[in-house]
């Protein structure tokens, strides 16, 4: 047994560390086809339904960064997009929590790496799985006849890791501040359809200001609205400085909260009870 | 307390809200040995473990893993522990194989080494065949085993097990203790092992008594245990009623 093991910073293993929570993340998503599926049918029947129905009643307004009527179907699609990644950042909030009952999480934790390295690593993770479902979906909406330009499909990249992030951040701070399992269906009730559906994913917000200044006003101060518009733009090669600058710093604050949580001395993690 | 112990808890007290659950802790793990950590559940071991893996950190006293301060240095200390958990810890829809790649990456350890380290360890607890087999698909024992071969593969001067032995049938438990004194024998690690089993510690082992967050006794099992046997000592000591 050695005394003269190198520790991880002197030996550059960050970028190793860093690709094995990836590779991890990566083969659980691939080992859990069922999960995939649902990712992928859940905005699909959205789509094909929800707004196949929603066509005739719901009129659209040429409103940026639209330069034409649109159908929509076309409206609705960015909203999808991130209503993907609002799921996959909870999907990753409830395996977190999972993993934290089980043991799994402990053996993350107890990596020399810095516990806010560490959460960073399984955050972008998690972003990546979710970019590869946001893409599936949207090859398969080209066939549905939403097309965005073709250079669309790339400047939407980076809205995408960043709309990730900052709903993966947000689902990470969920994750510390729930205590057991059976609590997440909570998070969902109170959490998650709010902010869906209080959005610009399904409706614009004009139309929700027709009907309610004060529903509007929520709408247009939830951070995921700012996450649907960063995409929305995005795909239609343009930015939203307003969502972009929201986004930014949704993210700062829910990833500063969730390593504020897990730090061993001062979060939430701290005042948990072991059992033996 | 000796300069060389593998791990050193000088002092350490630990609070839940109102509850302390542990008050002025000192124990030692010399190297190369095994040490029994027995106490009934609720005795505050796993929140020892807890707070030896820095889960949380400790609110007084000094933990040292191999003369490294917990707190002060946390990289170096904890690359020299290996830690087996109460509750299962690996990925049961992963193979061995990708699991304990996974952990050999939490340790920065290169693909190339890691491929020779988890080659090594899994020889070394007898699972060279389940590589390939998915976690799901071990027995119990074959489970801890696996559990004691990723604590191992970055090669740490201390091993914390945390009742390893709970859940198995007596064959797998006499065999993960037998593991784990042979690993002491072969490869010089040193152990803290956490359990309530008394039957588990032998006569020349090295064993701290937790009750209540207090340590009762600390020092060789045959000395503490004295002409009354361990059981009748440990009963007596902790007020504990015997089944």
């Amino acid at each position: 047994m050695t005394m003269t093991a190198p520790t991880p910073k002197r030996r550059g293993g960050w970028p190793i560390a860093f690709l094995g929570i990836a590779r991890r993340e990566t083969l659980r998503f691939v080992n859990q086809r069922g999960r995939f599926l649902a990712a992928l049918v859940r905005p699909l029947v959205w789509l094909f339904i929800f707004a196949a129905g929603f066509r005739a009643v719901l009129g659209m307004s040429i409103t940026p960064p639209y330069q034409t009527y649109v159908l929509y179907e076309v409206y609705v699609t960015p909203g999808l997009c991130a209503m993907i990644q609002l799921f996959n950042g909870m999907q990753s909030s409830l395996s977190m929590v999972y993993d934290r009952e089980t043991g799994a999480m402990r053996t993350l934790l107890v990596s020399p790496f810095p516990r806010w390295f560490l959460l960073a690593s399984k955050l972008v993770a998690g972003v990546l799985v979710s970019i590869i479902q946001v893409y599936t979906f949207l090859a398969i909406a080209w066939f549905w006849d939403i097309r965005p330009p073709i250079w669309g499909y790339v400047a939407v990249l980076p809205a995408l890791i960043l709309s990730g992030l900052m709903l993966g951040a947000m689902g990470l701070f969920l994750s510390s501040a729930i205590r057991q399992l059976e609590n997440f269906a909570g998070v969902m009730n109170f959490v998650i359809f709010p902010m869906f559906f209080a959005s610009s994913a399904l409706y614009p917000l004009w139309r929700m200001r027709e009907s309610s200044v004060l529903l509007h006003d929520i709408c247009a101060v939830n951070p995921f609205t700012h996450a649907v518009e960063l995409i929305r733009f995005a795909l239609y090669l343009q930015v939203n400085w307003l969502s972009l600058a929201v986004v930014l710093g949704c993210l700062a604050g829910f990833f500063g909260a969730a390593v504020f949580m897990y730090d061993p001395a001062k979060g939430n993690w701290a005042r948990r009870k072991g059992e033996g | 307390m000796r300069a060389g112990d593998a791990l050193s808890v000088e002092n350490v007290s630990h609070r839940f809200g109102k509850v302390e659950a542990l008050k002025d802790v000192t124990l030692s793990v010399p190297r190369g040995a095994f040490t029994a950590l027995l106490g009934v559940n609720g005795a505050g071991k796993t929140t020892l473990f807890s707070l030896i893996t820095r889960l949380y950190d400790n609110t007084s006293g000094v933990i040292r893993v191999a003369g490294h301060d917990l707190r002060r240095e946390p990289s170096r200390a904890l690359a020299r522990l290996g830690v087996v958990f109460q509750s299962r810890a690996l990925d049961a829809d992963l193979t061995v194989m990708q699991n304990l790649s996974y952990h050999a990456s939490l340790h920065g350890i290169p693909g190339r080494n890691a491929k020779a380290r988890i080659a090594d360890v899994l020889a070394q607890v007898d699972l060279s065949g389940k590589a390939g087999a998915r976690v799901s698909s071990l027995s119990g024992g074959q489970s801890r085993r696996a559990e004691i071969a990723r604590a191992l593969i970055h090669e740490p001067d201390l091993l914390l097990l945390d009742e390893a032995t709970v859940g198995l049938d007596v064959k797998s438990r006499a065999e993960v203790l037998a593991l784990t004194r042979r690993l002491i024998a072969e490869r010089g690690v040193s152990a803290l092992w956490a359990t309530h089993i008394m039957d588990e510690i032998q006569p020349d082992d090295a064993l701290v008594i937790l009750h209540r967050g207090q340590v009762l006794e600390r020092g060789l099992a045959a000395d503490i245990a004295g002409p009354n046997g361990l059981t009748r000592t440990f009963l007596d000591l902790t007020g504990v009623e015997a089944a």
